[in-house]
């Protein structure tokens, strides 16, 4: 990339939630739902001695991408590690499932979810963990009907519970940036090991669960550069594609047989881990 | 974690509610709507507890500095420095100011 063409372009990882979600509708069709002056803040966080956020971290904006109604569900991963807990997580779910409800009453209407997080929040533990079923459920139920682009652009990521609702997205966009992964790094090292895994090395931790890595091994669909343009562009291509005939999650059986084939005793290698997943990407 | 609260002088209440900031590290959420004429309340949240009298005399200079609207704020404080305290508040009154129809990013 020459210097004119970086300069020109306009970072969409640097950008908050909701500068993010307007960026990705169409300009002058934004209406946030359930905002931040509608006192939906976390009603356990203060109790527990944490600071909260007005809209708990997680923004809900309807509008138009590409002329069709959409809604853009945008977490922010700079408060709390983007975690969710009982109201952001009731958000999120609540515009899935009305999304899929205008479906079902001729109302055609598209989801894009921003995932920038680390999972349940641990301070609303149950209700977090309930909250993220409720969206895995409202997922499911709306890819019936309209493709569920999920994207993940980073700095934080996508782990934890989210990371099972990144996968049951239609279609994932991620950056060089972004990583997905079920465990964070910190938590893999507490359970396994520094020897067997160094959270605090970087190109490790990328090179595992980093986009480019997610992207060769099948798991995420689209790769693009950190340029709000061309985000822009992926997302309204893939809703305007429709949801897959067979989403990755319905072929279950065989991401497991792949898994059966390796010996868990070897530790695995990042081309290992390509290998196994090879004809998972194509088919 | 500490809740204070402020008052100053104003006119007539502000137009329109404005939100800047997000509650990250070092970082400030300050939220605008309009209050009742004559008086501006600051409620402030912040996660660093001991320092109102930095608070009182940074939200002291912001607003003894010239007449402003009546506003109705919240800030919710992740441990902003009280530099960046006042450069969110210059940001949301610049919001504030600015022509109604203006369709900015940071306005719901």
């Amino acid at each position: 990339m020459n210097h004119p063409s970086l300069l020109g372009r306009e970072s969409f990882v640097e950008l908050g939630a909701r500068a993010r979600a307007h960026a990705l509708l169409d300009a002058g069709t934004v209406r946030e739902l359930a905002g931040p002056f509608d006192g939906l803040v976390s009603p356990w966080l203060a109790r527990q001695g944490v600071v909260p956020q007005a809209d708990d971290g997680v923004i809900v904006a309807k509008g138009r991408i590409d002329g069709h109604g959409a809604v853009v569900l945008a977490i922010e991963g700079a408060f709390q590690g983007g975690s969710l807990g009982e109201v952001g997580g009731a958000k999120i779910a609540g515009a899935l499932e009305l999304a899929a409800q205008d479906n079902r009453r001729g109302v055609p209407t598209r989801a894009v979810i921003l995932f920038e997080t680390g999972g349940v929040r641990l301070q609303e533990a149950n209700l977090g963990l309930a909250a993220i079923a409720e969206i895995h459920a409202g997922i499911v139920d709306l890819r019936r009907y309209q493709a569920v682009v999920g994207v993940i652009a980073g700095q934080v990521g996508c782990f934890g519970g989210m990371s099972i609702a990144a996968g049951l997205c239609s279609y994932l966009v991620v950056t060089r940036e972004a990583r997905l992964g079920l465990n964070g790094p910190a938590v893999i090292e507490q359970e396994a090991g520094v020897a067997e895994y160094d959270s605090r090395d970087r190109p490790f931790i990328w090179s595992f669960t980093g986009g480019e890595q997610r992207i060769a091994t099948g798991l995420a669909d689209r790769y693009v550069e950190d340029d709000s343009a061309a985000i822009r562009a992926t997302v309204r291509a893939l809703l305007a594609a429709g949801p897959p005939a067979t989403h990755r999650s319905e072929r279950y059986a065989h991401y497991l047989a792949r898994l059966r084939s390796y010996d868990p005793a070897r530790q695995p290698e990042p081309q290992t881990v390509r290998d196994i997943y090879a004809d998972g990407a194509s088919s | 974690m500490e809740q204070l609260q402020f008052e100053y002088p104003a006119g007539a209440p502000a137009g329109r509610r404005v939100l800047v900031g997000v509650v990250g590290s070092g970082d400030l959420e300050v939220l605008v709507e309009p209050g009742s004429a004559g008086t501006t309340v600051i409620d402030v949240t912040t996660s660093v507890d001991g320092y109102g009298k930095v608070w009182d005399a940074q939200l002291a200079r912001v607003f003894k500095a010239g007449p402003r609207a009546a506003m109705r704020i919240r800030i919710h404080d992740f441990g902003a420095t009280p530099g960046v305290v006042g450069m969110r508040l210059a940001e949301a009154f610049e919001a504030l100011d600015a022509s109604a129809d203006d369709n900015s990013k940071e306005q719901p």
